[in-house]
Formats: C-alpha cells, sequence, structure tokens
C-alpha cells in the first residue's frame, strides 16, 4: 500500500458495509414510526378496552365533546399537509419562495391546531381526573399534540435552514424527512379523531 | 396503491388522502348504521390488504431498467450468480465449457446471504466475510484452468445481486448456481424463474451436488 493510500484510509473510516435494498435514512425513520405506532396503539388499546367494558352510552352522557371545534381543527392539521407537500413539490422544481411560503404556512396552521387545542382543554368542562374516559380522552389527545409540537419544532428548523438557504432541488433532505413526520402525525390525527369524537 | 410511505414524503402524503377517504368511508357509513360501519371496516380493510399482497407478488415481474449488452462475436461475458456452490465441480465444469474458443469475461457474484433481522440492521459483515472466502477459493481455482474471472460479493437478494452486476458489468449470459431440489432455498423460492421473467438475458441453471462432490472425492 502506497504512503497516500495509507494517509487516506487512516483519515476516514472504511465505508461501512451495507443492503443495496434497505437505505439506512429510510431505515431509521420506518423504525422511529414503527416505535410510535406502537405508542400510539398502547393507548388506543386503553381506549377500547375501556368503550368495550362500559356498557353505558358512549362516550358517558356526562362528557360533551366539541364535535364541531375539532372537525375545523381536522381540517387545518389535513390542510397543513398539503402545503407541507406544496413545499416539497416547490424546492424539488428550484421554487425556493415555495418552499419557504409553504413551511411557514404549515408552522403557523400547527400552531393554530395546538391552539384550537389548548382552547378546548381550557373549555371542554372536565380535567383527566374525572374518570377513564376523560383520562384517556387526554391522553390520547395529549400524546398527539405533544407529536404536533415536535413536528413544529423539525418544521421550524427546516424553515430556519430554508432561509438560510441550505435546500436546493437535488439537496432537500431536512424538509423530506420533517414532511414524512408531519404526514404521520396527520395519519394519527385522523385516527384519533373518527375514534374518539366521531364513532 | 401507495407504496413504502416512509420512503419519500410524496408516498407519506399519497398515504395520508387514502388515511382520510378510508375513515371517512367508515365514518360516513357509521353514521348511517352502526352494523354498516363494521361491514365498511371490514369490506375496506380485507380490500387494502389484498391489494398491498397483489403489489408485493407483482414486484419480482417488473422488468427493472438495466442496460443491456452485446458482445463481439469472439467475447462472451458470463455473470455467475453462486453462493455455497460458488466452487461446485459441476459449475466449474460448465465455465470452462463455456469459456472455450472465445475471450470470455467471467464475473462471479456471490451473494451475502443473511439473515433478515441483520439485513435490516445492515449488520453484513460476518455474510460478506464468508462469501468472500468462498469467492476467493472459487476465483483460484478458475483462474488456475486459465478463465478469466474476476468476483465481488453482491446483495444477499440473489434477484438484486444480478440486477446490481448488471448495471456495472454487461453481461450476454447469466449463470445461477444452486442446490439439488430439496436443498435449495433458492429454487424454493423460484429464483431462477423470477430471474428469466425479470431479466432480458439467457440464463442457465446449474445444480451443484456438494454431498455427491464430497463423497467422490
Amino acid at each position: 500500500m502506497s504512503a497516500g493510500a495509507e494517509a487516506q484510509h487512516a483519515a476516514h473510516p472504511p465505508v461501512a458495509h451495507k443492503s443495496s435494498r434497505v437505505d439506512a435514512g429510510t431505515l431509521g425513520m420506518f423504525l422511529f414510526i414503527a416505535s410510535e405506532v406502537m405508542l400510539f396503539g398502547s393507548f388506543f388499546t386503553a381506549y377500547f378496552f375501556i368503550r368495550v367494558v362500559n356498557h353505558e352510552p358512549w362516550p358517558p352522557p356526562q362528557f360533551h365533546l366539541p364535535v364541531f371545534v375539532a372537525f375545523v381543527n381536522t381540517v387545518i392539521l389535513v390542510t397543513s399537509s398539503f402545503t407541507m407537500h406544496w413545499a416539497l413539490q416547490s424546492i424539488k422544481r428550484g421554487n425556493r419562495a415555495g418552499m419557504k411560503a409553504g413551511l411557514v404556512l404549515t408552522i403557523l396552521m400547527g400552531l393554530a391546531f395546538l391552539l384550537t387545542q389548548m382552547l378546548e382543554y381550557a373549555r371542554i368542562g372536565f380535567n383527566p381526573s374525572d374518570g377513564a374516559f376523560a383520562s384517556i380522552f387526554f391522553g390520547l389527545t395529549g400524546l398527539h399534540g405533544a407529536h404536533v409540537f415536535i413536528g413544529l419544532t423539525l418544521l421550524t428548523v427546516a424553515s430556519v435552514r430554508a432561509f438560510r438557504g441550505h435546500f436546493t432541488p437535488e439537496h432537500h433532505h431536512g424538509v423530506e424527512i420533517a414532511g414524512i413526520y408531519w404526514h404521520f402525525v396527520d395519519v394519527m390525527w385522523i385516527v384519533v379523531y373518527a375514534s374518539i369524537y366521531l364513532l | 396503491m401507495a407504496r413504502n410511505p416512509f420512503r419519500s414524503e410524496a408516498e407519506a402524503y399519497r398515504f395520508l388522502l387514502l388515511t382520510v377517504g378510508y375513515v371517512a368511508l367508515i365514518v360516513v357509513a357509521a353514521a348511517i348504521a352502526t352494523w354498516l360501519g363494521v361491514v365498511v371496516f371490514v369490506v375496506l380493510t380485507a380490500a387494502v390488504v389484498v391489494l398491498w399482497v397483489r403489489s408485493r407478488s407483482n414486484e419480482p415481474a417488473m422488468r427493472p431498467a438495466v442496460p443491456t449488452h452485446e458482445s463481439a462475436e469472439d467475447e462472451r461475458h458470463i455473470l455467475v450468480i453462486a453462493n455455497e456452490t460458488v466452487g461446485g465441480d459441476e459449475l466449474l465444469a460448465i465455465l470452462r465449457d463455456k469459456s472455450a474458443g472465445v475471450n470470455e469475461q467471467v464475473l462471479v457474484v456471490c451473494p451475502a446471504l443473511n439473515s433478515p433481522v441483520r439485513t435490516w440492521a445492515s449488520d453484513e459483515d460476518g455474510a460478506r466475510s464468508a462469501a468472500q472466502e468462498r469467492l476467493d477459493a472459487s476465483l483460484a481455482r478458475l483462474r488456475r484452468d486459465g478463465v478469466q474471472a474476476q468476483g465481488e460479493i453482491g446483495d444477499g437478494d440473489p434477484l438484486q445481486a444480478i440486477e446490481d452486476a448488471l448495471r456495472t458489468f454487461g453481461a450476454d449470459e447469466i449463470v445461477i448456481s444452486t442446490h439439488p431440489v430439496g436443498r435449495s432455498n433458492w429454487l424454493e423460492r423460484n429464483v431462477v424463474g423470477a430471474a428469466r421473467e425479470r431479466f432480458d438475458v439467457p440464463i442457465t441453471h446449474v445444480v451443484v451436488d456438494l454431498e455427491a462432490d464430497a463423497t467422490v472425492l
């Protein structure tokens, strides 16, 4: 081995062997979301267990859920997925302004969702200690709210980087990963909303 | 049908839209009658599972866009896919025959067979080193017989290994070496048939009986 090759070898660790089928980034996102699905799954299991063993009308008569307000919140969150998708499509086409606008709109709608949820909590008329239904209601919706907050943090980081010009049509992994997470949060809300408020 | 929603934002977005439609149909049906909601849930879920299974079973039939290759008349590029049977007498004999009288280039690809868990964790070092040892021994025998052979370690999935190799090595012919029926995992998975469907290159299947070879020796 030549001296140059040795120096190069010493400066960099050997390239790791990996399967050509599973990209490391995809695997990481898959494992992360799989763990999140299991976390939500445990809360849904508790929710449906309480619902099945409770033979009273569901939800119990003393609890009144603001279905319409939650519907408006659902529309806001689903719309934020459209703007997120628009942001990514924009940067793929080299439209930086579109990406920035899409990210900012997504963040604003995410904030509106969280704010509405906080107002809903303040005016709903019961608290987590008012029985099993109240506990699981705040548990599930609160868990989702925490995920919205994490998503907003990711989107804020992506936005700061977008305004600093870090993303190009070829390199926009930071927006892509945040987008996948945001859509996952939306999918979870659809299930939470349908289960708790509608069915 | 959405593909893996974790691969890209676009797929995740498509998955979200499908989820909205799926849940909306169930909610509307449940609003009409609870039993109808249950029926719609069961039917839609079954439909999603069937579509998903079908899309997975159709995947091997898809022909990948790999570059085609045509050698000169006196040249022959042969791609060999073999793992445990890579040093088998039958395989080496066939390669000697195919190389006779032509300017041959043989690329032996040895898939690094691994457990699914290790593959998913990209922990392939052990499988690769084992495959490398077999490959080195086989290449040494081929070169001793005057066959111009090179070798490399491929993906654990033999079809993926062929596809990867075809992208860099224009092959006139593919030789797939397996254990006999009953002992070959590749034959059980119909790797040879799937390869014939998937690649526009003539494929020769060689059965190597290592136990018989050992008995003869």
